[in-house]
């Protein structure tokens, strides 16, 4: 893998937009921003205001604590967070297993089991949503945490993306470690995995926006509260039937996304290098 | 190495990709194959084991008019979606690879829907598209015009879907086409100015070609996405007015979940899944002969 090209080099010569192109540059980032912009808007109005703009409209946090309290997202936050946390961690184990197996050790027929690992790049647990719930309420885990996360932990991409981490790393700091005295394990913990460390920071954040957004698979899997995450949560609580103020909506929105976003905004580069990393393969 | 210890490698190999085999077997694998295989079968009534039916329910599916639809409004939204957000992406990668006032906003607005769960960006747009209270027909009544039903015109509703999927879409593909277009060597432009090459023509003779890879790769995610996301069906449309944005997959989520009618829905999943291998036989053999990284 050719190490991506940086997303924005700090010397380098940039040519100048014609002015023509500066505005349409501008006009297509504040269309692009202002969807966000009218959300956080009519978050923090009252919902008279939704549609009439005055500048000096009175600033409420009414529809956040209508919100707060017309639905449980303490919990749909907690349910968010250890599905997070549990995939990424799951996914960190058993992808690094595979991925060591892969670059490294004589398994017959390799290539092919290769190819049939990389098949799932295609063929999504949530493609196959009928049949995977049937074999989740098999396996007892409707409506748990373990039941919307556990059919993703065995990354086609992860596992991808750590093979080819792994194979780039030389042979002689392996047979180094091997020297001093190291078993297998203790080669993948000492030497491969630390060298990894910028595969793992791009998967791990590519990996915590997918499930933090992610919805069809834990919509059809949970069925309460105590497992729904905050993207079914969200779903229920603004379906349009339910007749909920749009203020309210809006906040319950801007709630259920903030966390990403802060992060998105604080670490930005980062999450832009994880997503390019992690796609250019 | 000795046989016996090749061996030994062998065994641990094996172990080291036990979790992962058997995960992939349970939850992609085993699902894929009994899929096809109930696609193949009626199930008995009150007891009565399954009866294998041959083609039957593909003849039905094929004889289903929803299911007619339901694929061209996915076809439909293929064609809208991934040729915007394309052209979209690559005309925002070319505006904020040059010197721009404020790069760096303009980069974060056009990224920041990515970033959004698909329900949330849904839940923001009903604010634009809603018919009495949205703020496109707001604006609209203001000047004076009689507004549209946004999502409940069967012939705007499609539209309006492609329109918001292209917002949270383009911004992704963005960041793409900006490290291929970071990778190119300034001494290309150099040269071309040197010859007094006109801009256009350098973009369509030297930059545009020098995408393709990029393009490819996009166009593969984009194409996966056309057929895997439709979480914004479940706020903005529930697929209609009368299925006319129904999408494959939410079909397959209708059929399983409130028609009840497993079969169907394997037999409309078995159809994905060879789009789906379509798409991926695209990925191996075109792109992964072409591009410049692996």
């Amino acid at each position: 893998m050719n190490t991506p090209a940086t997303y924005a080099p700090r010397s380098r010569f940039y040519y100048s937009l014609p002015a023509l192109e500066t505005v349409a540059a501008w006009m297509l980032a504040v269309i692009w921003i202002f969807p966000l912009l009218y959300a956080f808007w009519a978050a923090f109005h009252p919902s008279e205001f939704m549609v009439n703009f005055e500048l000096f409209a009175p600033l409420t946090l009414d529809n956040f604590k209508n919100a707060w309290a017309q639905a449980p997202f303490a919990r749909y936050y907690l349910n968010t967070f250890a599905l997070v946390t549990g995939v990424v961690v799951a996914q960190f184990v058993v992808c690094t297993l595979a991925a060591f197996a892969f670059a490294r050790f004589p398994i017959p027929g390799k290539n092919l089991l290769f190819m049939l690992v990389l098949i799932q790049l295609f063929v999504f647990p949530e493609v196959l949503i009928v049949e995977n719930y049937r074999i989740a309420s098999d396996l007892g885990l409707i409506n748990t945490i373990t039941g919307i996360g556990l059919p993703y932990v065995a990354s086609a991409f992860g596992i991808f993306l750590l093979r080819q981490t792994f194979k780039t790393i030389p042979r002689e700091l392996e047979d180094a470690a091997r020297i001093e005295g190291c078993n297998w394990l203790e080669i993948l913990w000492k030497v491969y995995v630390p060298l990894a460390k910028p595969t793992y920071l791009a998967y791990g954040l590519v990996s915590i926006s997918h499930h933090w957004n992610n919805f069809l698979w834990p919509l059809v899997v949970t069925n309460s509260v105590e497992s729904r995450p905050l993207t079914v949560g969200l779903g229920v609580f603004s379906a349009p039937e339910t007749g909920v103020n749009w203020a309210t909506v809006s906040a319950a929105t801007l709630l259920s996304i903030a966390p990403l976003l802060v992060a998105f905004l604080l670490f930005q580069r980062q999450f832009v290098q994880s997503f390019l990393r992690a796609g250019i393969r | 190495m000795n046989l016996n210890a090749h061996r030994t490698m062998q065994l641990y190999g094996a172990l080291l990709l036990l979790p992962a085999a058997l995960l992939l077997s349970t939850f992609a694998y085993l699902p894929t194959i009994t899929t096809v295989i109930n696609s193949l079968f009626l199930p008995g009534f009150r007891g009565e084991p399954a009866a294998f039916v041959g083609l039957d329910n593909y003849r039905v599916l094929l004889d289903d008019p929803t299911f007619w639809k339901v694929a061209r409004n996915n076809l439909l939204y293929a064609l809208g979606t991934i040729p915007t957000s394309i052209a979209l992406a690559l005309g925002m990668a070319l505006f904020v690879n040059g010197k721009l006032p404020g790069r760096g906003l303009v980069r974060m607005a056009y990224f920041t829907p990515t970033i959004l769960p698909m329900i949330a960006a849904a839940n923001i747009w009903m604010f634009f598209y809603a018919p009495q209270i949205g703020l496109f027909n707001k604006l609209l009544g203001a000047l004076g015009v009689s507004g549209v039903n946004w999502l409940g015109d069967p012939s705007v509703a499609l539209g309006s879907v492609i329109v918001m999927s292209v917002w949270k879409e383009a911004g992704f593909f963005m960041i793409f086409y900006l490290a291929a277009l970071q990778a190119i060597p300034p001494e290309l432009k150099e040269a071309a100015d040197l010859e007094g090459t006109r801009r256009w023509s350098f973009f369509w003779r030297v930059t545009f070609p020098l995408l393709m890879p990029t393009t490819l790769f996009v166009l593969i995610n984009a194409l996966i996405n056309a057929v895997r996301v439709v979480d914004h069906l479940f706020i903005l449309t529930k697929g209609g007015p009368n299925n006319a944005t129904n999408l494959l997959l939410y079909y397959v989520y209708e059929n399983a979940f409130s028609f009840f009618d497993r079969t169907m829905a394997a037999t409309i999943t078995v159809v994905i899944l060879l789009v789906l291998a379509v798409v991926a036989t695209l990925k191996f053999t075109i792109l992964d002969r072409r591009t410049h990284y692996q």
